[in-house]
């Protein structure tokens, strides 16, 4: 972790009121893992005290990139900035993706074949792209947005290997409705959490009919493996599935930041524990979390 | 031209220089090693600590406001044992002093804490928190009261030889009442000031912005308040006085130290840019050589008013 100015290399509009923010960081960019964030200071927005996080899209030995929407001031203060400028980071920033299957808080022996599997919402999409490089098993992503023009980087990821599966609330592109609406069929398909219906049905696991139903579940849903980033009512949504159906979920988790280093404690949210709950700050022990560890609040 | 001796003391407590970071902005201290070289600073002055773990608030808790912040965090810690095991350890690998926070729940509480951490080596000083604007027990009520003020003072000072710096509110009609009943009471030195209760409202849910509703604003918007804090309870008291609220730049440690502090915090700022603290020493140093001002004594207290 370090700070470091940065130059602004490239600032561009990339899609719709999408903007891609390219900067030199030789000495943060390398460091990169997947799903980490950097914390910057907009430049000229002096009345603000506090930094603005964002996850990496791409990075490298030279530098970095972000890809942001305009959502308050902040973005807005940084629309303005151009190419040449000096932008301090302070990064890499937070605990990322694992790599498939490796720290499965369940612990469960797996022999078949891991499928992974990515879910986004807007362009929460592009916080996934490195984890989506740096996977030598490429499997399928499901990209969820408003509209078609919320949609962004399907080539990206099409080029990286990955078989791409899109929502749009309007039904401008893909699947009409949310991401869940394209992800749920396809999960349903390979068989994963078949147990589901049944405990639906039935209430709680119980006797010899839900214990076979776990243990097909084990078999089923050994073979996907989902990391997520998105809005939160998504990232609840695919925890709840993966909790329901079994299978593991790393959720990329957002709440405001002022510190974005573990100070302060700002960004905390509840991690179960043995008697029941803990603070858990996104920025240092997340923002990646496995969907087990969340207690949602209502 | 030579250079300026920065060292201050607040009682027996020693700092190489006057710049410290402000309770609850800089963690328990390993939070930003990897930012800033924790031995330039003159003491690491960490977040609250009770004799007990406590929660804390409910989220959200701070809101960003022009030139400022709110935060209503509500003193979440490990507990003084907590501390004990997990943070002491790590400052033995430094020189820096560690100022410690504590806070109560009831007088007994400030008084066994203040005995548990006063006790330990490490500790160079004990900031008593008598103001924090976001606990409902303690807190506030201890630090808007004089009587009640002073029969915490009296506790803490009863339980520890270690230096204790009492941290001031700022809503108060009368801050110099305040701070004689701390130097009456034995305090080694105040600290002035914590954040100002304040709220924001968001107008298009009508919620406060805040879950604890509301909160204590800090940053550069507080400054000019605690300049005339600092300025009011110099006149009144012989102990140092570390002046807190807004400090960014050298230039804003400069104006408290004329103020009348001895001693400077740097807070919300090191959220801004963590390497504000140590820019505020060495900005504040090449400040003193260039006025040909040999000691921050001298330059204590000369508002020319």
């Amino acid at each position: 972790m370090n700070q470091e100015k940065t130059t602004v290399v490239q600032h561009e509009s990339y899609q719709g009121d999408y903007r891609l923010l390219r900067l030199a960081a030789p000495v943060i960019g390398p460091q990169v893992q997947p799903g980490q964030f950097v914390h910057l200071r907009i430049p000229r927005f002096e009345q603000a005290v506090l930094r603005r996080p964002f996850s990496v899209f791409k990075a490298d030995e030279e530098g970095l990139s972000v890809l942001y929407a305009t959502v308050g001031a902040g973005t807005a203060s940084l629309n303005s900035v151009q190419p040449g400028e000096q932008i301090d980071l302070i990064g890499p920033l937070g605990n990322g993706f694992p790599p498939l299957r490796s720290s499965s808080l369940t612990g469960q022996a797996n022999s078949g074949e891991v499928m992974p599997v990515l879910v986004a919402g807007g362009y929460g999409n592009a916080a996934l792209y490195l984890q989506a490089k740096k996977l030598s098993v490429k499997g399928i992503a499901f990209f969820g947005g408003r509209t078609a023009k919320d949609i962004l980087c399907v080539d990206e990821f099409k080029a990286l290997g990955w078989d791409v599966r899109v929502a749009t609330d309007d039904g401008s592109l893909g699947t009409k409705g949310l991401v869940t609406a394209a992800l749920d069929p396809w999960l349903e398909e390979q068989g994963v959490g078949n147990r589901d219906r049944k405990s639906e049905v039935g209430g709680q696991l119980s006797g010899s009919d839900g214990f076979q139903g776990l243990e097909k579940m084990g078999g089923g849903s050994a073979s996907v493996e989902v990391f997520a980033c998105g809005p939160n009512p998504m990232l609840r949504a695919i925890g709840d599935r993966a909790l329901d159906k079994g299978f593991t979920a790393w959720l990329s988790m957002d709440r405001n930041m002022a510190c974005g280093v573990g100070a302060c404690l700002t960004c905390v949210i509840k991690r179960k524990t043995e008697t029941g709950w803990e603070w858990a700050r996104c920025c240092k022990d997340g923002p990646v979390f496995n969907a087990e560890e969340i207690l949602w609040e209502d | 031209m030579s250079k300026p001796d920065l060292r201050v003391k607040i009682g027996s407590l020693e700092m190489k220089n006057p710049v410290t970071v402000a309770s609850g902005t800089f963690g328990y201290g390993p939070e930003y090693a990897d930012y800033v070289d924790l031995d330039r600073l003159g003491a690491v002055t960490v977040k609250g600590i009770s004799v007990e773990p406590h929660i804390g608030n409910n989220t959200p808790r701070t809101f960003e406001t022009a030139s400022g912040m709110l935060n209503a965090i509500g003193l979440p810690g490990p507990g003084a044992q907590g501390f004990i095991d997990k943070t002491i350890p790590f400052f033995e690998n430094y020189d820096v002093p560690l100022i410690v926070n504590i806070w109560g729940k009831t007088v007994e509480d400030y008084g066994r804490v203040a005995e548990i951490l006063g006790a330990q080596e490490r500790v160079g000083a004990l900031e008593v928190n008598v103001s924090c604007p976001n606990v409902k027990e303690g807190g506030a009520l201890y630090g808007t009261n004089t009587d009640l003020f002073r029969t915490v003072v009296d506790e803490v000072r009863a339980k520890t030889e270690t230096p204790i710096i009492i941290k001031l509110a700022p809503n108060v009609a009368d801050i110099k009442a305040f701070a004689k009943a701390a130097e009456e009471c034995g305090a080694d030195g105040l600290a002035i000031m914590n954040s100002y209760p304040a709220m924001a409202i968001n107008i298009e849910t009508r919620k406060p912005e805040l879950a604890n509703r509301t909160g204590g604003l800090s940053g550069p918007a507080i400054k000019p308040i605690a300049v005339k804090l600092v300025w009011e309870a110099a006149q009144a008291v012989n102990i140092p006085i570390i002046g807190m609220g807004g400090i960014t730049t050298p230039e804003d440690a400069v104006e408290f130290i004329i103020a009348g502090a001895t001693g400077v915090a740097v807070g919300t700022a090191n959220f801004t840019d963590p390497s504000s603290a140590v820019r505020v020493i060495d900005g504040l140093e090449r400040w003193m050589a260039a006025k040909g001002i040999g000691s921050v004594a001298e330059l204590r207290g000369t508002v020319e008013a």
